[in-house]
């Protein structure tokens, strides 16, 4: 997988970083965890900060980005401040969640995968959040939607602003 | 003393349609009449009957309230709790029951229960250990410290427990062999990575028992001579990680958890990871690489995990029902009070996620050996809007469809194995003549060939060719050898496949085309979807006959395709309409027909 350089480039402000790698520092198993709350501080992984983590940790950059990109959860890009999962489980699948990724796409102009160009929303497909008897259900951020159809998508969007 | 206790169901089913508004509501009403303090709220586990959420439970009055809204409880505290009147407007009602229901007794969703690893879920506060402790909790574990190890492997191996997860291998078994493994250092994980689309069963236990999973995991700590357990949880189940945190703490200071425990010399220690989101963790040696924070890629076995597990060492690993069934079973007399329940090869209780096109969604725990037309029409009340059934997905991904023909199937290990499917973790999606079968088998595979993790070719290669040949089928590009095609690809992936993840991806594909074989022709050789799913091998038709002329497809059409005066029969603009299927939803006539494309004949329904 070929990691992008973000094309938005805000000041990253790595001060805090050395904070949140200091409890692991030697242990190599922690990797995920110290990733997962890099991702926590800054809403994705920034390349500088993956660089501070391996030179800290003495982690090769080639391994902690081999473990980054094999996990769905770990982006390499800046998110929107609402993150959108839409459930494809099974349960949500035959219950028409691909009709309700069609609606969101077809409102925000964005596809699975991509970021709103004001970073409001980002759009991403989740393999199962287990609210299967509420299908078709999306989180935003935290907040659970269930039982949906297209035509109510947009007044649950227009929430968040 | 409190004078009632009111359960409110927290877990994510209710939360999503609404139970935390319920609560804050709840909590107004009962300041407002300055008798807060007199009832417990306890925003609890799951009672299952996720259809019917939001569900408050009132103890000790055994009321079950559901389907509640904020506006519902001025009245529900006025009149009940004030006034000890139940308020039968929001009890149970449904098209099953003649008089609304008060009790789970009577809700004839529970009628088939047999409550064994949900035994505390719902009933008591999962983040509270004295309530644990109070029914019965880590009264099995003290039981385990006293017994030789060996007894115990033994005592789960004669009650018949087969793990919870996926394959059904002998729990007991597995323990032994990681008892009898040398070295000082072993350790006891717990997969609760269910990433299985279509389960959350063990979402609901951990959320709901959290505590069950912990003496699970410390009573074989104690079996396999382990001083240190992992929990891998999904990171897509917050609220599920921080009530196991909240446990783990609890256990930590009443001694349950560190060094010599109870005064035993026995030390355990608990961990919990997040996963990162990634279906092949939930594979054995791909967790424990994660675990490892490494790439989470499966290994070759053996040397199986009860030989060189996490970090090297002897490892034993459970999934989170498989754990939550050992107290039960190490319990003073358990052994034989568990293998009372389900069948000669399968003993105990599953619970099930039911979910798709059926009336009762929810959670259903059940003996082993019931049968599907039980589980659809006594505990899920039949098929929703009164359409017909057409198969039930057992096992998600791993698993496959079993027809209607089947429905009195008994479920349990070994029947499922014959009829091509696996009891997987227990995902039950039901499905109607709405379903298109070929579309599922591609969905599967999409998600597996997605979720492959690349490390073996036939899998990585083989399950990509599988779907490229279901993407033409269902745009109308198939040829009649691609079904022989299939079968033998999927022959090959099954065989040489390194992990579960590969072997077993090709079975909804094999089991869609064995049962609805006609299905899949009708697709490549008519070019014609009857469900109405695939796009491009259908059209939709206004049956003129029954048409009231309502407008209310028109009017929610995205495309305005739909054309015709108010009380006359509509019709569709066949060039304008994206087949999007919203008036299908919105038609109350059910007179939008599905009909093969380039032809004006009703062959719908």
């Amino acid at each position: 997988m070929c990691v992008e350089v973000e094309t938005v480039l805000p000041e990253i402000d790595l001060s805090e970083l050395d904070a949140i790698i200091e409890p692991y520092l030697g242990r190599k198993e922690m990797v995920i965890p110290v990733l997962q709350k890099v991702q926590d501080h800054f809403g994705y992984l920034p390349r500088p900060a993956m660089e501070q983590v391996s030179r800290r940790m003495r982690i090769p950059l080639s391994r902690l980005y081999g473990v980054a990109t094999f996990y769905a959860q770990f982006k390499m890009k800046p998110r929107g401040r609402y993150i959108i999962r839409v459930c494809k489980g099974t349960a949500c699948h035959i219950q028409g969640s691909p009709k309700i990724s069609g609606r969101i796409e077809e409102i925000l102009g964005v596809e699975s995968g991509e970021t709103t160009d004001d970073l409001r929303f980002t759009l991403e497909e989740v393999a199962c959040i287990g609210a299967c008897a509420l299908a078709p259900v999306i989180m935003i951020n935290d907040d659970p939607h269930g039982r949906l159809s297209p035509d109510g998508i947009e007044k649950i969007l227009e929430k968040y602003s | 003393m409190y004078e009632k206790h009111l359960m409110i169901c927290g877990a994510t089913g209710c939360l999503s349609s609404g139970s935390n508004l319920v609560e804050e509501a709840l909590v107004e009403e009962l300041e407002k009449h300055g008798i807060r303090d007199k009832y417990r709220l306890v925003m609890g586990g799951c009672p299952g009957f996720c259809e019917v959420g939001p569900i408050i439970v009132v103890y000790p009055d055994e009321v079950f309230y559901c389907r509640l809204k904020p506006k519902d409880m001025a009245e529900l505290v006025e009149k009940h709790l004030l006034e000890g009147e139940i308020v039968e407007r929001l009890l149970y009602k449904g098209p099953d029951v003649v008089v609304p229901a008060r009790f789970y007794d009577t809700i004839p969703f529970y009628a088939k229960h047999k409550f064994n690893v949900l035994r505390t879920s719902g009933i008591i506060d999962p983040e509270s250990i004295d309530e644990y402790i109070m029914r019965g909790g880590y009264r099995a574990f003290t039981r385990a410290l006293s017994m030789e190890p060996l007894a115990i492997c033994e005592e789960v191996k004669e009650a018949g427990l087969r793990g919870r997860g996926g394959a059904g291998f002998s729990t007991g078994l597995k323990w032994e062999f990681t008892n009898k493994a040398p070295g000082p250092k072993k350790y006891v994980v717990c997969n609760a990575d269910e990433g299985d689309p279509g389960a959350f069963m063990d979402r609901s236990i951990l959320e709901g028992d959290p505590h069950a999973i912990l003496e699970g995991m410390l009573i074989c700590g104690r079996a396999i001579g382990a001083d240190e357990g992992y929990i891998y949880c999904r990171a897509e189940y917050p609220l599920a990680i921080s009530r196991l945190k909240i446990a783990i703490r609890q256990a930590e200071e009443y001694g349950l958890l560190g060094k010599n425990i109870l005064g035993y010399d026995f030390n355990f220690k608990m961990n919990i990871k997040e996963g990162a989101g990634a279906f092949v963790c939930g594979e054995e040696t791909a967790l424990l690489g994660s675990i490892e924070g490494k790439r989470g890629m499966p290994r070759p076995r053996p040397p199986f995990p009860a030989q060189s597990g996490l970090f090297g060492k002897p490892t034993t690993i459970n999934n989170v029902e498989t754990f939550a069934n050992v107290p039960l079973i190490v319990k003073e007399g358990g052994v034989l009070e568990f293998a009372a329940i389900g069948t000669e090869g399968s003993k105990g209780t599953k619970v099930f996620a039911l979910a798709g096109k059926v009336r009762n969604t929810g959670l259903c725990e059940v003996p082993m050996g019931i049968t599907i037309r039980e589980i659809i029409y006594d505990v899920g009340g039949g098929i929703k809007r009164g359409k017909e059934f057409k198969a039930v997905q057992a096992g998600g991904p791993s698993g496959g469809c079993i027809p209607a023909e089947q429905i009195d199937l008994p479920i349990d290990y070994d029947s499922l194995n014959k009829a091509g499917a696996i009891m997987g973790s227990g995902g039950l999606v039901v499905m109607d003549e709405g379903t298109c079968m070929v579309d599922l088998a591609r969905y599967f595979l999409s998600f597996t060939q997605k979720e492959s993790c690349g490390k073996c070719t036939p899998c990585r290669e083989g399950t990509k060719r599988m779907l490229e040949i279901l993407d033409r089928i269902s745009e109308g590009a198939g040829v009649p050898e691609d079904l022989d095609t299939l079968d033998s690809l999927a022959a090959s992936i099954k065989d040489s496949s390194l992990c579960g993840l590969g072997q077993t991806c090709p079975n909804p594909v094999l089991s869609t085309i064995r049962y609805f074989r006609e299905e899949y022709e009708e697709h490549i050789t008519d070019k014609f979807c009857r469900a109405g799913i695939c796009k491009e091998l259908f059209t939709y038709r206004i049956d003129q006959e029954k048409c009231t002329g309502c407008t209310a497809c028109a009017r929610v059409c995205p495309v305005d395709a739909i054309k015709g005066e108010k009380k006359e029969p509509h019709e569709i603009e066949q060039d304008l309409c994206t087949r999007c299927g919203s008036c299908v939803e919105k038609c109350r006539q059910d007179c939008i027909l599905v009909v093969p494309q380039g032809r004006e004949a009703d062959v719908s329904n």
